[in-house]
């Protein structure tokens, strides 16, 4: 398989930091090498946040890149600053419900979706970036639904286990909202 | 048949102290001593000996000892005392390590209420190093480096370390002595035992303060100095306990 | 085969020291090591060992010098400027023959610097931090997985060598995650009996000194000279290192830790455009590989040796070869980290 070099960002509180968690967790239910970095520091406290997702069959050397062929994009400044970056031919999955505006690349498969409304239907504004996750995962192959069940089961643990079912029916629901 | 009255402790090592004639510093290891011994834990003390004139005190305890860095003895002592908490811990210190660089520490393991103790011995003067300025040093004290006197407007003043310390919560036995005079040596011996005691009792941090002479650094006779110590040193830091909350816990 | 997890680097860390039979712990919060702290703080009470915030570092690493008095595993963790406060307790803890495991999760500097991933304290680490003639063993991990493997190693040798022992990381192993496997709990009985010299109470025995001191020259020499002696053995049974690709590489590169592992990728990128590049990646940077470097480099037209300095191991690649093969340097600072691309572009200026 060729290298996933996911860059996901947002927002701190949009949940950017355990999507990608969630992503490289599973890649390692899926039997992947995989590592998550976070950016971190004083940025983390209300302004942009974002982590590197690296998924391979083989091992992986660098964790950091400058050049993703992934992109999550859930704010606009993570758009201005991100989309320079992905590699021509790379995915990139945009929050509409946050970033109201178009990407200027066309050499990328861009796809939109109004992650809030989704979450809204489902009853629940936080697994916004759980509906974004399954249209990453849709789009891209990156790992599996099953692997993503067993990373909520390893997360979302005791009295926060009531959350898998929902958790799942968002990135169903994120995978959907792009056609599968 | 003859009974031996006085002899040497046991928990003193058999080698002769580099002590100046006239300094406290042998009485106050005596004192020490004649504890260690009284209590029966030679065996499962631990010492830790300052940087400065007592630095080789780890060597006159015939107990396992070590030599901290500057100041650190309470962190050291600390370091023993967690990871063997049945054991004996204490920390023999000057006014230089405890009350200068070792400030820090010495608060931090009193407010831990830590269960060690410290002796710490009061000459208000740099002995090791050549009779240097301390933090104890009285106001108009010459020393090597107040030569025209110890002026307050630049150096600060005493710093009053028992009366610091006295405020922290984790403090359980705190006294200032002297071993100018046979009653105050008794007085003082009270005070060690009392200081190893609440450490066996596992109350928390307990130390004692000697006021202690430097003939060599004050440039006085042994003799004179005594009177120095007690005509100006215990004005400036009187005698007394500071906290006695033994009691209390029992 | 056990169950892979995945978990953050500084917490793989600290449980890997727990696994190795650490129950003694003293450290003070610094960004980006905390969540070190932070596990410890959860994880001690739970096996029944001793975890200490300490007032500072200074304290830290003091309690860590009076643990190991006792022979007792003890560890500490810090970033780079709280390394710098330790260092006075470190030199003391060498010259008094102690063993005890520092981690080192090194940031920007100088100064307060910054808190992002840097290579910046080689010199410190290898060369002496502090006063007098001493070593620590320095072990460089490239992954979560090797930094969980090398603490087991890292409290074996300070027991077997009795010195200090440094894992040199930096803000990106710390924060990352990877999965990773756990070795079992090390069983302490046998492998760490230091009754000998360590104060534990003299119970029927002489009264134990632990010291870095002595006051006669002749005979402070004669202890430096014996941990010299020590220094050898080590020299001959420690060294580690990893080779990618150096069978008919025509170009070496050098690096270490997270960069090291980040070479790897700069190696495959390179081979995919046909230029023969290999990796040689030093585990342990003091003792470091220096006649293992040599013999990689028979045959290789140049190294490039990258770090996120500006340029610090590279004196070593250079005292190694002995100008037997041009040695070049790239390196980013204050936390900036060399991508793969940056890499292969200053390589191909090389070839």
């Amino acid at each position: 398989m060729k290298e996933h070099l996911l860059v996901a960002a947002g927002f701190g509180g949009q949940g950017v930091m355990l999507l990608g968690q969630v992503i490289a967790t599973a890649g390692m239910f899926d039997g992947k090498y995989t590592t998550w970095l976070p950016s971190y520091g004083p940025e983390m406290r209300g302004g942009t946040a974002n982590c590197t997702v690296v998924i391979n069959d083989e091992p992986i050397g660098s964790p950091i890149t400058e050049s993703p062929n992934e992109l999550i994009v859930m704010n606009i400044p993570s758009l201005t600053k991100f989309e320079k970056q992905i590699q021509p031919g790379g995915v990139m999955v945009i929050n509409t419900s946050v970033v109201d505006r178009e990407s200027t690349r066309k050499d990328i498969e861009i796809f939109k979706i109004d992650a809030g409304a989704v979450a809204e239907r489902l009853g629940n504004m936080k697994v916004a970036n759980m509906v974004i996750l399954g249209a990453y995962i849709a789009k891209t192959g990156a790992v599996t639904l099953e692997g993503v069940r067993k990373a909520f089961e390893k997360k979302l643990t005791g009295e926060k286990a009531d959350l898998i079912d929902l958790n799942i029916q968002a990135v169903k629901a994120g995978m959907e909202a792009v056609g599968q | 048949m003859t009974e031996a009255t006085y002899k040497r402790p046991e928990s003193l090592a058999k080698r002769e102290f580099s002590y100046c004639p006239g300094c406290h510093h042998g009485i106050i290891h005596r004192l020490v001593a004649e504890t260690i011994d009284e209590l029966s834990i030679r065996e499962k003390t631990l010492m830790v000996a300052p940087v400065g004139c007592s630095v080789f005190a780890y060597e006159f305890f015939d107990v396992d000892g070590t030599v901290a860095p500057h100041g650190r003895a309470p962190a050291v002592a600390t370091g023993m005392k967690r990871s063997l908490p049945d054991r004996v811990v204490f920390t023999y210190q000057g006014d230089g390590d405890l009350a200068a660089i070792g400030t820090a520490e010495i608060v931090h393991a009193a407010n831990r209420g830590e269960k060690i103790t410290t002796i710490f011995v009061n000459n208000a003067i740099y002995g090791m190093t050549g009779g240097q300025m301390a933090p104890t040093t009285l106001l108009g004290m010459k020393t090597t480096t107040s030569p025209y006197g110890r002026k307050s407007e630049t150096e600060g003043f005493p710093l009053h370390v028992s009366e610091l310390l006295k405020e922290t919560a984790g403090i359980v036995y705190l006294e200032r002595v002297a071993v100018s005079s046979p009653q105050e040596v008794r007085k003082a011996k009270a005070a060690i035992k009392k200081a190893f005691t609440v450490q066996l009792k596992g109350l928390g941090f307990a130390m004692v303060e000697v006021l202690s002479t430097c003939p060599t650094n004050w440039g006085l006779s042994p003799v004179e100095s005594i009177k120095w110590l007690n005509e100006n040193m215990k004005k400036e830091y009187p005698l007394g306990v500071f906290v006695d909350k033994v009691g209390d816990l029992k | 085969m056990a169950e892979k997890v995945m978990v953050k680097g500084n917490e793989a860390m600290a449980e890997a020291a727990v696994r190795a039979g650490c129950r003694i712990y003293f450290g003070y919060p610094i960004t980006p090591q905390s969540e070190f702290i932070e596990y410890m703080a959860r994880r001690m009470p739970q096996i029944e060992g001793v975890f200490l915030q300490s007032e500072s570092e200074v304290a830290a690493v003091n309690m860590v010098y009076g643990a190991a008095c006792t022979g007792n595993r003890v560890m500490t963790s810090t970033s780079s400027p709280g390394f710098s406060l330790m260092q006075e307790g470190v030199s003391y803890i060498a010259g008094a023959m102690l063993p005890a495991v520092f981690v080192n999760v090194v940031r920007g500097g100088p100064g307060l610097g910054d808190i992002q991933p840097a290579q910046s304290d080689y010199f410190q680490a290898t060369k002496g931090g502090a006063h007098g003639d001493y070593h620590l063993i320095v072990l460089a991990p490239g992954s979560i997985q090797e930094s969980v493997d090398l603490m087991e190693d890292a409290f074996r040798m300070a027991d077997e060598y009795r010195m200090p022992v440094l894992i040199l990381a930096d803000g990106m192993l710390g924060q990352m995650m990877e999965p990773v496997e756990f070795p079992e709990f090390v069983k302490l009985e046998g492998i760490n009996d230091h009754s000998a010299w360590a104060l534990r109470g003299a119970t029927g025995r002489e009264a134990n000194k632990v010291t870095s001191f002595d006051i006669d020259p002749v005979n402070l020499e004669k202890m430096n000279i014996f941990i010299q002696e020590i220094y050898k053995r080590i020299k001959a049974k420690e060294v580690r290192y990893e080779t990618i690709g150096l069978e008919d590489a025509e170009y070496m590169l050098v690096g270490y830790g997270t960069m090291g592992r980040i070479l790897g990728s700069v190696v495959k990128l390179a081979r995919s455009k046909g230029i023969k590049v290999g990796l040689f990646r030093p585990i342990t940077l003091w003792p470091f590989p220096y006649a293992e470097l040599k013999k990689a480099a028979e045959g290789v037209k140049t190294i490039l040796t990258v770090e996120m300095s500006m340029g610090q191991m590279v004196e070593d690649v250079r005292l190694a070869v002995e100008g037997s093969v041009p040695v070049q340097f790239y390196g980013r600072t204050g936390g900036m980290v060399p991508t793969p691309d940056e890499v292969l572009a200053e390589l191909l200026k090389h070839v």
